[in-house]
């Protein structure tokens, strides 16, 4: 069975910027529809823990039956959230700082707006190496 | 004069210069690429007008580098060239580049450069195929020279940052610009 890991990065306006299916390969025994849909509703949740805690990673922010939602919020307010079942806080941790690094590089590039979707092939490429490293 | 001698003198002009932060520096030539590119129509005036703006920054500068680099005057053009790749590129952005591929004449060659500063966090989307992102560097030397009478063309040839494995300019010599006196009574 597939080990489920379903990444997004969500911007200012609760705009999609990036989405990444890191889940190991094999045959998943649920719909993954569902994936957007619990993610979705996560988002309020990180908004509102983002107020209580000084930390940029959030660590569980949600639960839907077995799903967990982790969360990590930037100084600029873009939301990373991972999408699991099995946890595993220090390598999503992990994760989610590698994955930091190569966004603020994204951001120092000229030609990337502000906000806008991530369509850098090198980002997607180094996003999927991070989470074959930390999430297996 | 040798190539180490240039390096060497590349060195000193290099350490006596102001330093700025890499990162403003490729930020600052970010911006200005990309708000060119939204007030132009099309990527090929963005290309003209980037060389432009290096030859007005390179009329001027080249007085700053033979005052301050102590170099004398080059004995031709391969000389110019090595001047160009081991001192003026190390004093203003403490790169330096190998001098290849020279024609039979002499008069033209390329720079291969080492590394570029302006590429540093840049990575051109597919639709940008067109743009040569560090054109204003070859305004410079274009610029630079003509200031000491000698008309070349200078462009792009190469570019890391379309996938290609070094960054290379060509260099090519037209003509000495001969001094043009006007005589006022006339």
């Amino acid at each position: 069975m597939a080990t489920v890991y379903v990444f997004v990065i969500v911007g200012k306006g609760d705009q999609l910027l990036y989405e990444a299916d890191l889940s190991s390969a094999g045959k998943r025994d649920d719909s993954p529809h569902l994936d957007q849909f619990i993610l979705h509703a996560a988002l309020d949740m990180v908004d509102a823990q983002v107020f209580h805690t000084q930390q940029m990673y959030l660590k569980l922010v949600d639960k839907f039956n077995e799903f967990f939602v982790s969360g990590y919020v930037t100084a600029g307010h873009i939301k990373l959230m991972l999408l699991h079942k099995h946890r595993n806080e220090d390598n999503i941790k992990n994760f989610f700082q590698e994955v930091h690094d190569l966004y603020i590089r994204t951001l120092l590039n000229p030609f990337y707006e502000v906000n806008r979707p991530i369509y850098s092939s090198g980002f997607d490429k180094r996003v999927k190496q991070a989470g074959k490293k930390y999430l297996t | 004069m040798s190539r180490q001698h240039y390096l060497k003198a590349g060195e000193v002009a290099f350490s006596k210069m102001d330093k700025v932060s890499a990162e403003l520096l490729a930020l600052t030539y970010g911006s200005l690429v990309t708000q060119l590119l939204k007030d132009k129509e099309e990527i090929e005036s963005v290309n003209v007008q980037l060389e432009k703006m290096g030859y007005n920054i390179g009329i001027r500068l080249v007085d700053e580098f033979l005052a301050k680099s102590g170099i004398g005057p080059c004995q031709d053009f391969r000389d110019t060239a090595e001047v160009i790749a081991k001192v003026a590129l190390k004093m203003f952005l403490n790169v330096t580049a190998d001098v290849t591929g020279w024609n039979s004449d002499l008069t033209a060659c390329t720079l291969v450069l080492h590394d570029n500063p302006l590429n540093e966090f840049v990575e051109l989307p597919a639709s940008m195929a067109g743009l040569k992102y560090g054109e204003l560097i070859c305004g410079v030397i274009r610029g630079g020279l003509e200031q000491v009478h000698m008309r070349v063309s200078c462009t792009f040839v190469k570019d890391v940052l379309k996938g290609d494995d070094t960054s290379e300019i060509a260099l090519e010599f037209k003509e000495i610009l001969k001094e043009e006196f006007v005589d006022e009574d006339e």
